[in-house]
């Protein structure tokens, strides 16, 4: 993500509303979920357990993952009853 | 039209922010400010302003209020001295990190220990790294005049500026100051129309800034003082329109010719001047600066016309380890090497034209010593 310089800023550290949709904060992480869909068995722990919404499902299948607010916690993979997800360092 | 009132420098201050009729004032009373605030309440109990006035349980308070007030929208006026000023210290810098468009009264008195109720600049000098726009006063007649000026610069830069003047000297003698009309006021600084308002807008200031923006914030204040100093000038010629007075960053009383310079803020001016004048008479080259606008510094210019004369440096505050903060400042600007410091009139010990005249003569039968303490029992 690009820094605004000084003269880019709004003056006085105003914000305007729906900074969280703008501001992605997915950059923080070391090390990412890669996911195994042959192993995957679709229960959806994944995708309750995910505190930043990150992964989705649709019709009762999980949906890949978005990264743009991920932080790299590791849920998903510590609550993963079939080992389908790794966290991996990132380059 | 102008008229003449007898006013203090309280006084004067009062009158204003009565034309003006801010919509929210918040301050708590201290000497030699409270009359301000004595005066604006009378105003407000008679009906003559509509002000929202917030009494506060201290100075902390007053001038988060004011901020607060402020960014909903308000134009906000306030008065305080010392340790008032002292006890703001915190929000003073949040006032000029959220670009707050205010403008504060500060009536110069010493701070403690010992505790004394008199004038020196120590507490406005103490803030003068904050970010607020500094402008000093002779009389009350420029009490008025700064006024003016500091209203329309504060809501032009968004920065909130602090005007001094000298506690008691200033503040609680009557002269006769040239007042405008309400409705010539009124026009003059027009109607406050905020970028945003926290009433209004869905908006959140005062956010957190970690070291990927800190710097680039406290950069946008130093791009802000630059505008500010070319505002100034401009708002200055407007005002001297209105009201003729001796315009620019400072004074320059019989300089041109003059070998030894004085440079002092506030109140000693007009002493320096009777001096010069009984000086001038017997043939000696002497002359004054007098600095009206301290923050923004006007560097350049004062190098300019300070250029290769004897200058003399007269602080009416001590920083205690160091040498004083308007010598250093003017020793800055002008790479002088040519420059004396001297230390007056602490905690209110007066300063007499005697005083200034020893000054005066040993500076020119280069005798002053570089750093010299006036009027002390040592």
């Amino acid at each position: 993500m690009k820094l605004k310089n000084a003269r880019e800023i709004e003056e006085g550290t105003v914000l305007k509303e729906g900074t969280s949709k703008k501001n992605k904060t997915g950059n923080w992480k070391t090390f990412e979920p890669v996911v195994d869909f042959d192993k995957c068995i679709h229960c959806m722990k994944c995708v309750m357990y995910c505190p930043d919404i990150c992964i989705f499902q649709k019709n009762g299948k999980r949906g890949k993952n978005d990264l743009s607010m991920c932080k790299g916690c590791g849920i998903c993979a510590q609550v993963c009853p079939a080992n389908a997800i790794k966290m991996v360092k990132r380059k | 039209m102008k008229k003449i009132k007898a006013l203090t420098g309280n006084g004067a201050a009062s009158e204003i922010m009565r034309q003006v009729n801010p919509d929210v004032v918040a301050a708590y009373p201290i000497t030699p400010s409270t009359q301000i605030m004595e005066d604006f309440s009378q105003y407000l109990a008679d009906g003559k302003v509509d002000t929202e006035l917030i009494r506060v349980e201290s100075e902390h308070s007053a001038i988060s209020a004011c901020v607060g007030a402020s960014h909903a929208g308000a134009r906000v006026m306030t008065a305080t001295s010392s340790a008032g000023l002292a006890f703001m210290w915190e929000v003073l810098g949040v006032a000029a990190g959220l670009r707050t468009p205010m403008v504060m009264n500060v009536v110069n008195r010493t701070l403690s220990s010992p505790i004394n109720i008199h004038c020196d600049h120590s507490d406005s000098m103490g803030a003068r790294d904050l970010g607020w726009i500094q402008i000093y006063s002779e009389n009350a007649n420029e009490v008025y005049i700064n006024n003016l000026i500091a209203i329309k610069l504060a809501e032009k830069i968004n920065l909130p500026v602090m005007i001094c003047q000298d506690g008691f000297i200033t503040s609680h003698c009557v002269e006769g100051v040239d007042i405008l009309e309400d409705k010539d006021v009124k026009k003059f600084i027009g109607e406050f129309k905020p970028k945003y308002s926290l009433l209004k807008d869905n908006i959140a200031i005062g956010n957190l800034a970690l070291p990927d923006y800190f710097y680039e914030i406290k950069m946008q204040n130093v791009i802000a003082m630059e505008k500010a100093k070319k505002e100034f000038l401009r708002i200055d010629k407007e005002v001297n329109k209105l009201l003729k007075h001796e315009t620019g960053y400072f004074e320059e009383y019989k300089l041109k010719d003059a070998k030894v310079v004085i440079v002092a803020l506030s109140s000693t001016c007009g002493t320096v001047k009777s001096v010069i004048n009984e000086l001038r008479k017997k043939g000696k080259k002497v002359g004054l600066l007098k600095l009206r606008l301290f923050r923004p510094f006007p560097k350049e210019e004062l190098k300019r016309v300070l250029g290769n004369k004897k200058i003399i440096v007269m602080d009416r505050s001590v920083s205690l380890g160091s040498d004083a903060p308007l010598y250093i400042e003017i020793k800055n600007a002008t790479e002088s090497k040519d420059i004396y410091s001297i230390i007056y009139g602490l905690g209110g010990r007066n300063i007499y034209e005697k005083e200034i005249k020893y000054i005066f003569e040993r500076a020119l039968n280069n005798k002053l010593k570089k750093l010299e303490y006036v009027g002390v029992r040592k």
